[in-house]
C-alpha cells in the first residue's frame, strides 16, 4: 500500500496542480511569492535561517562594538548611554532574536518532517504564520531601536525599565509577538512528533535531534506564555501605570523578577536543548556509531526540560528573596547537573571503538564538548550558594553563560549548519575553509570568555561602560579574542556565500548519515519530502544497515512493499 | 489509528474537501488538530495563571484592602454575567451536538445564539467600566476616586481591569470566531463527517467560560 | 594587582571560607575537565577513520560505568551543596552585637548615616574587627552593593530594607561596586570602604560631618566630587545627561515649558533641592530630589563653587 492509495483524489489533484513539473524543494517553484508564502517546512525553516542570520550578524557587530569600547579604560568612542543602549540591543537581539527561534526555527523545521518520515508538520499554515510572528517581533525590535534607546538590558528588571525611555514599549511588544511565535511553533512541533511519523517510526527510532526539539518544544509551551503575560504586564505598567511592579505605587520590584525568570531561565533550555540534540547526530554520524546510551540522552533531555521549570530562583540569590527559596533552588540547580553531565559522558563513549572522520561538523562537535563542559563546570560553580554572592552580577557570570549559549548553542548550530548544508543547498562548502574558521572560532571564544571569568572573579562587574585600571589586560585580551571569533564568522560567511554558488554539487548522502533525510530523499529533498511514504526498519544510528530496508531510496527499489498491517501501526 | 481502513473507506467514498494532502487519513487530521487546540488552551491557561499568581500574592499581602475594594464591584452585575457566559457554553455544546448529527439549522442557531450571549456579556462589562470610569476609579497611577484612598486599592483595581480586560479580549476573538462558524455553517461547511473548527472553538469557548467562573468570585464575592 | 590568579585578596572574616570552597569547585572542574579531554583526545586519535582501518564494532552498554557517571558526579554537587549552604547561612545571620550603619543608594552614588547622625557620601568608614550591618534601601531603582574584597553583595531596593554584614579583619581601603543595572550612571557608581582601628573609628566618628572651617568655593568643589555631580553636570563645557556648570551662572535658559528663566541663586538653590520644580529644555527629568539633605552651608557652597564655573 502506498501513499496514493489512501489520499483523496481531490487531495491529489490539488497536489498535481501545485506542483506540474517536477524539481526538488527548490527548483520546483522560482517566484518570489512562492517563497514568501510557501507552506512547506523546508522553505520556511530557510526564512528562518536567514533572518535569524541577519539578527545574529546584528547582535554580532553590537558585541564586537561593546567589547571595542572595553579595550580602553574611560570612555573612547562611546558614551555611557550609547554603551548602555548596545549592550542592552546585543542581549535582546541575540536571545529573542537569534538563539530562541534559530535552531528550532531553521534546523527544526527543515529537519523534523524528514526526520519523522513524514509529508510536512502537522499544521503548515500555522507554521508560515509563526514564522511572521517572529519577523514582526524582529521588526519591532528595530522599530525600538529607530524610535529611541533602549538601556534596560534584555531582563527589563522593575522599576528601571518603567522609568527609561519611551521605546520600551515596543521592545515589550517585540518580546510578546516573538513569544507567540515560540509558543506556536513548540505546538506545531509537539502534535506533528505524535501524529506525523511515518509507519514503524516508533518512538524509540527517533533521532535524538527530534527528542531534544520534542523537548525543546515543551518548554516553549509551558513557559512563553508567563513570559507574555509578564511582558504585557510591564507595557500597561509603563502605559498605564497599573503599579503592579512599580514600588513608587506600592509595586514589587521581585515579583517582576520572579515571572521574568520563570520563563527565562527555562529559556536557556529553550536555546541549549537543540544543540544537544545536533551533536548527538553529529557524533554518531562522524564516529559511525551508535549512539552510546539512546535512552539516557534522550530521556535526560526531558528531564532537563521538567527540572528546568523549578530553578529559576538561583537567578536571585542576592536579590532580597528569603534565605529558604535560595537554598531550595541551589539544591534544585544541582539536580539539573546531573543530566547534562549524563549527556557529556554518552557523546564521549559513542566514539569508543567508532571510526571518526574529522570533517568540520565533527570539530564542531569536539569543540561543543570542550567548551560545554566549561560552561557547565562553572555553573555548578554559580550555583553554590555562598560563592554565588561574590560572582553574581560579575564578569564571570558574563563568562559562564557565554560558554553555554555561544561555546554551546551557536557551536552546535554552526555544527549542524555544515552538516545539513549539503542536504539544504544541494553543495558543498570548502573543507579547508570550515576547518580553519572552526580553529579560529574555538580559540577566540575561550580568549574572549575565559578572561571574562577571570575578571568576573576578581570583582568586575558587568554592563559597566568603564573600569578601573586594575582590570585593563584581561579586558584587552577578550576584546582581541572578540576579534579572533568575529574573524573566524565572517570567514564562515564568506566561504558559504561562495559555496551558495560555487560550491561542488553534493550528493544524496556525503557523510554516511543513517536517518531519514539521507537515505531516503534525493541531493535536494522533493518538495514533498519523499518519493514513498518511508517504511522504517531500524534505529537512526545502524549505520551496518544502511540501504538494507526495502524501502529505502538510496538506489532501485526491489521486491514489494511491507504489508499493510506494518503500516498501520498507531500513532500516540 | 484503530479502524484505519474503515475509516478510509469512508473517507474515500466522501472524498472530502477539507483532508490536507499531508495527512493519511481523516482522523489523523483530526486527532492532530485536537491535540493542538489542547495544547494552545494549557498555554491559555499559563497565560492568566500569571495574573492569578499577582491576584494571589497581593491578596496574601493586604487581605484587608482587598476586601475592601472589592465592596466596589457590583456582584450583581458580575452574577448576571456569570449566568449569561455558563448559557453560552451550553449553547456551544449544543452546537457540537448539532454538527454531529448533521443538524445545519440547529447548528447555525447554536452559534449564533452564542455570539448573542457573548455580546450581552459585553455590554454589562462596558457599563460596569463606564461607571467605574466615571467615578474615577482607573487603573494604578491614574486612580482619583476619593473614596478609597489606602494605599494598595489602585493595586487591587489594576490586576481587576487587566484580568477582566484581557478576558474580554478572549470574548471578542470568540465571538468573532464563532460569527465565522456560523457562516460557514450556513454554507454547509459542516457535518458528521466533518466538524473539527466547531469542536475546538467549542473547547476555547468553555475555557473562557471557566477563566470567568474563577475570575467571578475572586474578584467580587470574596 | 594583588590576589591570587582568580580571587582578589580577601579581608572579611568569612573571605578565607569562601575562597576555599571557591576554589574546592575550581580544583575539582579542573580535574574532571582534564579528564574529558583526555578522553576525548585519547579515543579521536585511536579511533581516527583510516583507509582499511577496523570497521565500527558494536559497543555493549555498560551498566556498571552508567551508575558510576550518574552517582558520583551526584555525591561531589552534594558535598558542594552542603557546603555552600552553611557558609550561606552564617553569611546571612548577622552577629548580634554588630555596628549598624544605614545605606541609601541613589542614582548613582552611596550615602552612608551612621549612629551618630553624620552622613558621608560614597565613603563608608568601619572600625575593624568588629561586625558591620549594613541597612540598605535605595531611592529610586534596584542597586547592588558589592564588596569583591569582603566577599559581599546583596540588592538595594525601594521601598524596603535589604541588609549585609561583614567584619573587617585589616586596615585598608577597599572598593565597592554597584552591580545592578541602574543606569546611565552605573558604571561611575563607585565608593570605597575605609576600615578604622578601633580608636582611629572612634576618632574619625567624633569629627565626622561637621565642616565650618573650609572656605566655600572650596567646600563646593569638594561636594561636586563627593555628591558625583560630575556624573551629569561637567565643568568644561561639554554637554552630559543634566546641563554644563560651566557658564551656567547669570545664563537665560529655556524651561521645558516654554518659560525662561536667569540662572541666579535661588534658581540654582530649588534646582539642587527640588530638581524637578522647573527643567530646562531638552532634558529629562531624571536627577533625584536626595540633594535636599544637604546642609544649608553645604548648599550655599554648592552655589558659590557654580558662580566660579565662567
Amino acid at each position: 500500500m502506498t501513499q496514493d492509495m489512501d489520499r483523496s483524489e481531490a487531495a491529489q489533484a490539488r497536489d498535481a496542480e501545485e506542483h506540474p513539473a517536477h524539481g526538488d524543494y527548490i527548483t520546483h517553484a522560482k517566484s518570489i511569492g512562492s517563497w514568501m508564502f510557501s507552506l512547506d517546512h523546508k522553505r520556511i525553516g530557510i526564512l528562518y535561517a536567514v533572518t535569524a542570520a541577519i539578527a545574529f550578524l546584528a547582535a554580532g557587530v553590537f558585541a564586537l562594538l561593546v567589547r571595542a569600547e572595553l579595550l580602553l579604560p574611560g570612555e573612547t568612542f562611546l558614551s555611557a548611554q550609547s554603551y548602555n543602549q548596545l549592550f542592552s540591543l546585543h542581549g535582546i537581539v541575540m536571545v529573542f532574536g537569534f538563539i530562541i527561534p534559530a535552531i528550532p526555527g531553521f534546523l527544526g523545521n527543515f529537519l523534523l518532517p524528514l526526520h519523522l518520515g513524514a509529508k510536512d508538520v502537522a499544521f503548515p499554515r500555522l507554521n508560515l504564520f509563526s514564522y511572521y510572528l517572529y519577523l514582526l517581533g524582529v521588526i519591532l525590535i528595530v522599530v525600538a531601536m529607530v524610535v529611541g534607546s533602549v538601556d534596560t538590558g534584555w531582563t527589563f528588571y522593575t522599576p528601571y525599565s518603567a522609568r527609561t525611555g519611551p521605546a520600551v514599549l515596543f521592545l515589550a511588544m517585540a518580546v510578546f509577538v516573538a513569544g507567540f511565535a515560540s509558543i506556536f511553533t513548540g505546538i506545531n512541533f509537539i502534535v506533528t512528533v505524535h501524529k506525523m511519523r511515518a509507519p514503524g517510526m516508533t518512538w524509540n527510532r527517533l533521532p535524538l535531534f527530534v527528542w531534544s526539539i520534542y523537548s525543546t518544544s515543551i518548554v516553549q509551551v509551558l513557559a512563553t506564555p508567563v513570559l507574555g503575560i509578564t511582558v504585557l504586564l510591564l507595557f500597561l505598567e509603563r502605559l498605564l501605570r497599573i503599579g503592579i511592579f512599580d514600588p513608587a505605587l506600592g509595586g514589587d520590584p521581585i515579583l517582576f523578577q520572579h515571572f521574568f525568570w520563570f520563563y527565562s531561565h527555562p529559556a536557556v533550555y529553550i536555546m541549549i536543548l537543540p544543540g544537544f540534540g545536533i551533536v548527538s547526530e553529529l557524533i554518531a554520524t562522524f564516529s559511525r556509531q551508535r549512539i552510546y546510551g539512546y535512552t539516557a540522552i534522550a530521556l535526560s533531555s526531558v528531564a532537563i526540560a521538567m527540572l528546568g521549570f523549578l530553578v529559576w530562583g538561583h537567578h536571585m540569590f542576592v536579590s532580597g528573596q528569603s534565605a529558604i527559596s535560595s537554598i531550595i533552588f541551589s539544591l534544585i540547580t544541582y539536580l539539573i547537573g546531573i543530566p547534562s553531565g549524563i549527556k557529556v559522558f554518552n557523546w564521549i563513549a559513542t566514539m569508543y571503538k567508532g571510526s571518526i572522520s574529522f570533517k568540520t561538523p565533527m570539530l564542531y562537535a569536539l569543540s561543543f564538548l570542550v567548551l560545554f563542559t566549561i560552561g557547565g563546570v562553572t555553573g555548578i560553580m554559580v550555583g553554590v550558594l555562598a560563592v554565588d554572592i561574590h560572582l553574581h552580577d560579575t564578569y564571570y557570570v558574563v563568562g559562564h553563560f557565554h560558554y553555554v549559549m555561544m561555546g554551546g548553542t551557536v557551536i552546535a548550530l554552526l555544527g549542524g549548519l555544515h552538516y545539513w548544508w549539503p542536504k539544504v543547498t544541494g553543495r558543498l562548502y570548502n573543507e579547508v575553509c570550515g576547518q580553519i574558521a572552526a580553529f579560529l572560532i574555538f580559540v577566540g571564544l575561550n580568549l574572549t570568555f575565559f578572561t571574562q571569568l577571570v575578571l568576573g572573579s576578581r570583582g568586575m562587574p558587568r554592563r559597566y561602560h568603564d573600569y578601573l585600571p586594575e582590570f585593563t589586560s584581561l579586558h584587552q585580551l577578550s576584546t582581541i579574542g572578540s576579534w579572533v571569533m568575529g574573524l573566524g564568522l565572517f570567514l564562515v560567511l564568506g566561504y558559504l556565500l561562495v559555496s551558495l554558488f560555487r560550491g561542488k554539487k553534493a550528493t544524496a548522502n556525503p557523510w554516511g548519515g543513517a536517518t531519514l533525510e539521507w537515505t531516503h530523499t534525493g541531493v535536494r529533498p522533493d518538495p514533498h519530502n519523499f518519493h514513498r511514504t518511508p517504511f522504517v526498519t531500524r534505529g537512526p544510528y545502524e549505520f551496518d544497515r544502511i540501504g538494507a530496508s526495502r524501502s529505502e531510496t538510496v538506489e532501485d527499489h526491489r521486491g514489494a512493499d511491507p504489508p499493510d498491517v506494518a503500516l498501520n501501526q498507531d500513532r500516540t | 489509528m484503530a479502524n484505519t481502513s474503515a475509516a478510509e473507506q469512508a473517507a474515500q467514498e466522501r472524498s472530502p474537501a477539507h483532508l490536507k494532502h499531508y495527512f493519511v487519513s481523516s482522523d489523523q487530521q483530526f486527532d492532530a488538530a485536537k491535540l493542538g487546540m489542547w495544547l494552545f488552551l494549557i498555554t491559555e491557561v499559563l497565560l492568566f495563571s500569571g495574573m492569578f499568581v499577582a491576584y494571589a500574592v497581593y491578596r496574601v499581602w493586604y487581605p484587608e484592602v482587598f476586601a475592601v475594594a472589592s465592596t466596589e464591584l457590583n456582584p450583581w452585575m458580575g452574577g448576571l454575567n456569570t449566568v449569561v457566559l455558563l448559557a453560552s457554553s451550553l449553547t456551544v455544546a449544543l452546537a457540537i451536538r448539532a454538527a454531529q448529527t448533521d443538524k445545519r439549522r440547529a447548528l447555525v442557531v447554536n452559534l449564533f445564539i452564542t455570539v448573542l450571549l457573548a455580546g450581552v456579556f459585553m455590554v454589562v462589562k462596558y457599563f460596569e467600566y463606564t461607571h467605574k470610569f466615571h467615578l474615577g476609579i482607573f487603573p494604578g497611577g491614574n486612580f482619583a476616586y476619593a473614596e478609597m484612598n489606602q494605599p494598595i486599592v489602585p493595586i487591587f483595581f489594576s490586576i481587576y481591569y487587566v484580568m477582566t480586560g484581557i478576558h474580554g479580549v478572549h470574548v471578542l476573538v470568540g465571538m468573532g470566531v464563532l460569527s465565522w462558524l456560523g457562516v460557514r455553517a450556513i454554507r454547509g461547511d459542516f457535518h458528521s463527517g466533518y466538524y473539527t473548527p466547531v469542536e475546538l472553538s467549542g473547547l476555547y469557548w468553555h475555557l473562557v467560560d471557566i477563566i470567568w467562573i474563577f475570575l467571578f468570585p475572586l474578584l467580587y464575592l470574596i | 594587582m594583588t590576589g591570587s590568579f582568580w580571587l582578589p585578596d580577601g579581608a572579611s572574616t568569612l573571605s578565607s571560607e569562601i575562597d576555599s570552597l571557591f576554589y574546592f569547585v575550581t580544583w575539582a572542574s579542573v580535574i574532571l575537565f582534564a579528564g574529558v579531554v583526555a578522553a576525548i583526545a585519547y579515543l579521536a586519535y585511536r579511533y581516527r577513520r583510516r583507509r582499511g582501518g577496523p570497521a565500527p564494532e558494536r559497543v555493549k552498554p555498560n551498566k556498571m560505568v552508567e551508575i558510576s557517571w550518574v552517582v558520583l558526579p551526584t555525591i561531589l554537587v552534594l558535598i558542594v551543596f552542603n557546603w555552600g549552604f552553611r557558609l550561606f547561612v552564617e553569611q546571612s545571620v548577622a552577629p548580634p552585637n554588630a555596628y549598624e550603619v544605614y545605606v541609601r543608594g541613589a542614582m548613582w552614588k552611596w550615602d552612608f548615616e551612621y549612629p551618630t547622625g553624620a552622613v558621608t557620601t560614597n565613603e563608608l568608614h568601619v572600625p575593624v574587627d568588629r561586625p558591620v550591618r549594613l541597612v540598605m534601601s535605595s531611592v529610586d531603582v534596584l542597586h547592588s552593593f558589592f564588596v569583591p574584597a569582603f566577599r559581599v553583595k546583596q540588592d538595594v531596593l525601594p521601598n524596603r530594607y535589604s541588609a549585609v554584614w561583614f567584619e573587617a579583619t585589616r586596615v585598608d581601603t577597599f572598593q565597592v561596586f554597584c552591580t545592578e543595572y541602574c543606569g546611565t550612571g552605573h558604571a561611575a557608581m563607585l565608593a570605597s570602604v575605609i576600615t578604622h582601628s578601633q580608636g582611629d573609628f572612634e576618632a574619625w566618628l567624633a569629627s565626622a560631618g561637621v565642616d565650618e572651617d573650609t572656605p566655600l568655593p572650596e567646600l563646593g568643589a569638594q561636594l561636586y566630587e563627593q555628591q558625583v555631580c560630575v556624573t551629569c553636570h561637567s565643568i568644561d563645557g561639554t554637554p552630559g545627561i543634566g546641563p554644563t556648570l560651566a557658564g551656567l551662572y547669570g545664563k537665560t535658559e529655556t524651561l521645558d515649558d516654554g518659560s525662561t528663566v536667569v540662572v541666579d541663586d535661588d534658581y540654582l538653590r530649588e534646582s539642587i533641592v527640588e530638581p524637578g520644580a522647573k527643567v530646562v529644555e531638552g532634558y529629562a527629568n531624571i536627577m533625584s530630589p536626595i540633594y535636599g539633605g544637604l546642609s544649608e552651608r553645604e548648599l550655599s557652597a554648592l552655589i558659590a563653587f557654580i558662580r566660579e564655573q565662567q
